[in-house]
């Protein structure tokens, strides 16, 4: 008796394994995709644990009520908007879209690296016996169905309360939403394949990642940056809606504005708008589906190649505490990858600090809106760091068995947090002394406790994991995640308001202890 | 009772997960000894090792390494033991040269003392081209390596292995085998599960066989293959049938 009819499997085809669907096809390759996808999220929203899908039914509920309203807060000024509109509707519409673009863009191009440095099921299917390019065009119609899904989902709201209040026209703004994921798709697959054939598959992950956190910041601080040169604010929308912007931009008519006409239920230019995203689309499928396998391999021997030559220059006297931080430091400073994804958030303080620079001897006012931002941020960057020290061991055992006492090996590591903090934010705490010492001793306080709050909840809900998991740390714990943010939140509402001299600081600066007291109650781990 | 010259020992050694891993183990290992512990796959043998490493605090029992009780005392156990686990952890951005500086960092070894035994390992265990090459692109067994070197930089008493020669090439794992040969020569006490049994059969001084948490065998080859009625026998069928007739008895 063969193996096959001893274990039954000849009486089972792989048109019965996946369905009704025939091996090898592309509705095959689909169902398999889409059945990943599917699990990949639900573990995603529920960190793994089964029994909690009505808990996130719940949640995301309540999110999408609290969407709706806050929506409504925010477009029902433009409900009014008629399918003439003039030049202000158009450019705060199309800004809008375009900044959202370039959000998905940057997703989409995350998306895409990720797929082709995970091996996770390449060396299984291109060891297979089907045609890769389907898998591959599936793949990318996956991806930027999750875009598109992603962008629905997000714009949902803002659809809904227009065609609530505005009527069936604004229906067209789902027509945009799906084009804009279409298109953010396809320049992105576009754009990753570029970089890996012009600058090579060892380079293009990190290139990736920063260009694709450059696409996500770029237009939010270029538009910052506008306000605060031509109308001395922040306020993004202020600088959407004045005169400077709206003598530069093109006339009525320009094709430029088609998208804003579409959304605002022109159903002739959405006819359009909508074809030609979908068209971009297909050909970048159809272009690069091909060589998607072959890119994927080259990306896959990264991890073979050799590493950089470091010079020698024999061993330093160390004790194990500053052994500890030293390591720390080092390994942060070669991973270009974890640095980009660690700091890119500062790319978010080069509007602040411009306008802490256009500042000077214009009084304080900037301060309350500085020391905040200083605040979050520090949160923040402290939140990913103290991961990355406490929970992101690559060597755990190692570490472990080391003669010294646990509570030494986190003090070194929590030392080493700060150290970097304090790195980052000294320059800014010197340039805000200048202004002010108060404001600067308010930021240096507000730093100080987002650090240590940030801090503090990642190491009570610690769980090990190599570093190369930092980009799912978040779904570790669900509740150290909102912890971590909220605390942030309150402590840079609190340095906001003592910047302002009112005493109701002393309100979210309780709220941030409590969200500490909540977490500390909650923790896993007690010490 | 503390039996003299012995470096591991554990007297009823307990942990439980949602099973009993390891069920009142008795074990002792003595000075200068290579020993091998066998036992089918969740015998309890790596949640032992680990347990006696410090990686998990047993539920009950008692561990004592060189005289130092483990579980009161352990920074002072941890000093004169190393560790080296079958998943080589090491910092891939990291070269072998700095690694070995931060474990001689960690056990707050001399600078310069720490600094030649570094070369010396690096240059038995082959690594000397590699020396100061990042190690995210090091094959496994490269990879384990510079974990063994780590666990000998500080020149331990006690060397405990978890499967080190798992996925090794031959080379590699001759070069392991002599480097953990030499170390017991020199005075050393090295530990090590391992499902390799002819490594066992050509290293050990003596045998421990677990099973079901518990130590169902011990002693030298020849003292295995008497219990088990097998004298003429190679390891793989004393250890089969011995673990065969304590499934029978369970």
């Amino acid at each position: 008796m063969t193996f096959h009819a001893a274990h039954g499997l000849g009486r089972r085809t792989g048109a019965h394994l996946a369905g009704t669907c025939a091996a090898g096809t592309l509705p095959w390759f689909a169902r398999h995709e889409f059945r990943l996808a599917w699990r990949d999220w639900l573990s995603m929203m529920t960190a793994g644990r089964r029994g909690r899908e009505r808990i996130v039914a719940i949640l995301i509920a309540l999110f999408v009520v609290f969407a709706h309203l806050l929506a409504y807060y925010f477009v029902a000024r433009y409900v009014d908007v008629g399918t003439e509109p003039d030049k202000p509707a158009l450019v705060v519409i199309t800004g809008t879209a375009l900044l959202s673009w370039s959000l998905l863009t940057s997703q989409a191009m995350e998306s895409v690296t990720r797929a082709f440095y995970a091996r996770s099921d390449f060396e299984l299917i291109l060891s297979s016996p089907v045609a890769v390019r389907k898998l591959f065009a599936v793949r990318i119609g996956a991806m930027a169905l999750s875009i598109i899904l992603m962008a629905t989902l997000l714009g949902a709201p803002l659809v809904n309360v227009l065609v609530l209040r505005g009527g069936a026209r604004w229906l067209g703004a789902y027509g945009v939403v799906i084009a804009m994921g279409a298109t953010a798709a396809a320049f992105a697959v576009a754009l990753t394949v570029a970089l890996f054939r012009t600058i090579g598959p060892k380079r293009t992950r990190l290139v990736a990642q920063i260009v694709a956190a450059v696409i996500a910041a770029l237009f939010i601080i270029g538009l910052q940056v506008a306000a605060i040169l031509s109308q001395g604010t922040l306020s993004r929308m202020v600088f959407l809606e004045s005169d400077t912007l709206l003598a530069l931009v093109p006339d009525i008519d320009s094709l430029v504005w088609w998208p804003a006409r579409a959304a605002l239920g022109d159903l002739t230019v959405l006819a359009v708008v909508l074809g030609t995203s979908l068209a971009l689309l297909g050909a970048a499928i159809l272009v690069f589906s091909g060589r998607f396998g072959e890119h994927a391999v080259a990306a896959a021997g990264v991890a073979q190649m050799g590493g950089r030559p470091a010079r020698s220059s024999g061993f330093r006297r160390a004790s194990p505490m500053r052994a500890l931080r030293v390591k720390e430091w080092i390994l942060l400073r070669r991973d270009p990858w974890l640095v980009s994804q660690t700091l890119m958030q500062l790319l978010y303080l080069l509007p602040p600090a411009l306008l802490l620079w256009r500042s000077y001897g214009e009084g304080t006012g900037a301060l309350v809106v500085l020391v905040p931002v200083l605040v979050m941020a520090a949160g923040q960057l402290a939140g990913g760091l103290a991961w990355l020290a406490i929970s992101g061991e690559d060597a755990p055992d190692l570490v472990a068995t080391a003669p010294i006492l646990a509570g030494s090996i986190v003090r070194a590591k929590v030392e080493a947090v700060l150290g970097c903090i304090a790195v980052v934010f000294a320059p800014f705490l010197v340039a805000l002394a200048l202004l002010s010492l108060y404001g600067a001793a308010l930021a240096a306080l507000g730093i100080l406790a987002a650090t240590a709050s940030a801090t503090g909840i990642q190491f009570w809900f610690r769980k090990q994991a190599t570093r190369r998991y930092f980009r799912h740390r978040q779904t570790a714990s669900r509740f150290a995640t909102f912890a971590e943010a909220f605390s942030s939140i309150s402590w840079a509402a609190a340095a906001a308001l003592a910047t302002g001299g009112s005493a109701f600081a002393l309100f979210p600066a309780a709220i941030a202890v409590g969200i500490l007291f909540a977490a500390r109650a909650m923790s896993p781990h007690k010490l | 009772m503390t039996v003299p010259c012995s470096a591991l020992e554990i007297r009823d050694l307990v942990k439980r997960f949602d099973r009993p891993a390891v069920d009142g183990l008795d074990l002792t290992v003595r000075k200068g000894e290579f020993y091998t512990l066998l036992g089918p796959n969740g015998a309890g043998k790596t949640t032992t090792l680990r347990m006696v490493a410090g990686l998990l605090r047993p539920d009950a029992g008692a561990i004592r390494i060189s005289g130092i009780d483990a579980l009161e005392d352990p920074v002072a156990a941890k000093r004169i033991m190393a560790w080296v686990s079958d998943e080589p952890m090491i910092y891939d951005k990291l070269t072998p040269y700095e690694y070995l500086e931060f474990v001689a960092g960690l056990w707050g070894l001399d600078t310069a003392a720490a600094e030649a035994s570094a070369r010396d390992l690096i240059g038995w265990l082959g690594l000397a081209p590699h020396a100061h090459e990042r190690c995210e692109g090091f094959s496994k067994g490269m990879r384990q390596k510079v974990a063994l070197a780590g666990a000998l930089v500080h020149d331990p008493r006690v060397i405990i292995l978890d499967e080190p020669l798992t996925g090794l090439d031959a080379g590699s794992a001759r070069q392991v085998k002599t480097v953990l040969r030499e170390r017991v020569a020199a005075g050393g006490t090295v530990i090590m599960t391992t499902h390799i049994l002819e490594v066992a059969e050509r290293m050990a001084d003596r045998v421990g066989i677990i099973a079901g948490g518990r130590l169902i065998a011990e002693g030298t080859l020849d003292e295995l293959k008497l219990r088990a009625g097998k004298n003429h026998a190679n390891l793989e069928d004393t250890f089969l049938t011995l673990v065969a007739e304590q499934a029978v008895a369970a």
